[in-house]
């Protein structure tokens, strides 16, 4: 099984209100709330820590779950945060400042 | 588009007589100059309330008027180069220098075509200070302002037509939020909506963002702050796919959430519901 590496796009903005993680989009001005669990992996996708890791180490360590299940749902879950344009995936690490979401680039 | 602003500026100023209006909304004061009287008038006819003419002008536009060409409005495209705002719509052209606080409209003797300038322009203005316009009625009572959300036919107007004697419209269709260092303020706005009553100008503190729901009878209903930020942010005028603006949208609105109580209100089209509005 091959790793996943994530960053967060710098084409959001993200805030935490009434203790819920709130990301707003710049590039189309759609607004998410994440889940406690999917907040954990938000905060952790530094594009150098592998998805596993965050998954292990973040995720497992503080919520009941599997490493297998929480792994796989991880996955469903940054294929969909990517999907949208607020995270973005790669096989490599992913070097700080190219987290863009293409479409956010200046005119 | 900084340069062609700044020439437009200066030719203008050389050669056109100073005649125009003031018109102060909010507390922000707009120089609206144009050499057509008729268009003078009709400005300050339209915005009749709100034309202050010894204030000191906050941002000036110079109007350029042209026949009109049978343009359907369209959409509203903003964009922004360094720190000159382009404004764009079938029925008129814009461009707005948020540093120099000048700018220009080309457009045709339509009022409703200067109305969307003027809110652009202050959407702009706003957003630069943790403020916003909102798709909201708004009314004081007893001092402070409730503003009261919704999409179309959610209630708006008929909570505006229903404003009892005590309490005093401040717009049946656009509400103009302000934030201060007290907290936040609704403002009077001319912009109207179905009612077609421009609201009185004046402020209060806000009291409470209300998001209007019809049902069978009368009640308020708590929101969550995440529900009342996406209400909110569904609510708010913003006109530009601009990263900063959209940044300073987001956190205007969840600071605004965190600071000013916001709740549902179900109500039954009568003057009932006001019974809950203190």
């Amino acid at each position: 099984m091959s790793d996943k590496y994530i960053a967060r796009s710098k084409a959001v903005a993200a805030r935490v209100l009434g203790g819920e993680m709130m990301i707003m989009s710049a590039v189309d001005s759609r607004l998410f709330s994440l889940s406690d669990v999917a907040t954990v992996i938000w905060e952790a996708a530094d594009g150098r820590t592998p998805l596993s890791e965050i998954v292990t180490k973040r995720v497992c360590a503080h919520f009941d779950v599997s490493a297998d299940v929480a792994y796989r749902d991880a996955e469903q879950l940054v294929e969909d945060l990517a999907s949208r344009g607020i995270l973005s995936i790669s096989a490599q690490p992913i070097p700080e400042g190219v987290a863009e979401h293409p479409a956010a680039e200046a005119p | 588009m900084a340069t062609s602003i700044g020439s437009l500026r200066l030719t203008d100023e050389a050669r056109l007589p100073q005649s125009g209006a003031t018109i102060e909304i909010g507390g922000i004061p707009i120089f609206l100059r144009t050499d057509d009287e008729d268009f003078r008038r009709l400005i300050e006819d339209r915005y009749a309330g709100f034309v202050n003419a010894s204030a000191e002008p906050a941002c000036r536009l110079q109007i350029h008027l042209h026949p009109p060409v049978g343009n359907m409005p369209g959409d509203v495209r903003v964009s922004r180069s360094g720190s000159v705002w382009g404004i764009e719509r079938g029925d008129f052209t814009a461009e707005f220098d948020a540093q120099s606080r000048r700018g220009w409209v080309r457009q045709s003797a339509n009022p409703y075509s200067l109305d969307a300038v003027m809110r652009i322009m202050h959407s702009l203005v706003l957003a630069e200070e943790g403020g916003f316009l909102l798709h909201a009625a708004s009314a004081v009572r007893n001092g402070r302002a409730f503003v009261f959300a919704g999409v179309s036919g959610a209630g708006k107007t008929t909570m505006s037509r229903l404003v009892p004697p005590d309490a005093t419209l401040l717009t049946d269709e656009i509400s103009y939020i302000r934030r201060s260092r007290n907290g936040y303020y609704a403002h009077g706005t001319p912009f109207t909506g179905e009612l077609n009553r421009a609201g009185a100008n004046v402020k209060a503190p806000l009291a409470t963002l209300y998001f209007l729901e019809k049902g069978p009878d009368n009640r308020i209903v708590a929101a969550s702050q995440s529900d009342a930020a996406h209400a909110l942010i569904r609510n708010i005028l913003f006109f530009a796919h601009d990263q900063d603006l959209v940044r300073r949208v987001f956190e205007g609105a969840l600071e605004f959430v965190s600071r000013v109580p916001v709740a549902r209100l179900v109500f039954t089209p009568d003057e009932r519901a006001w019974e809950l509005i203190r």
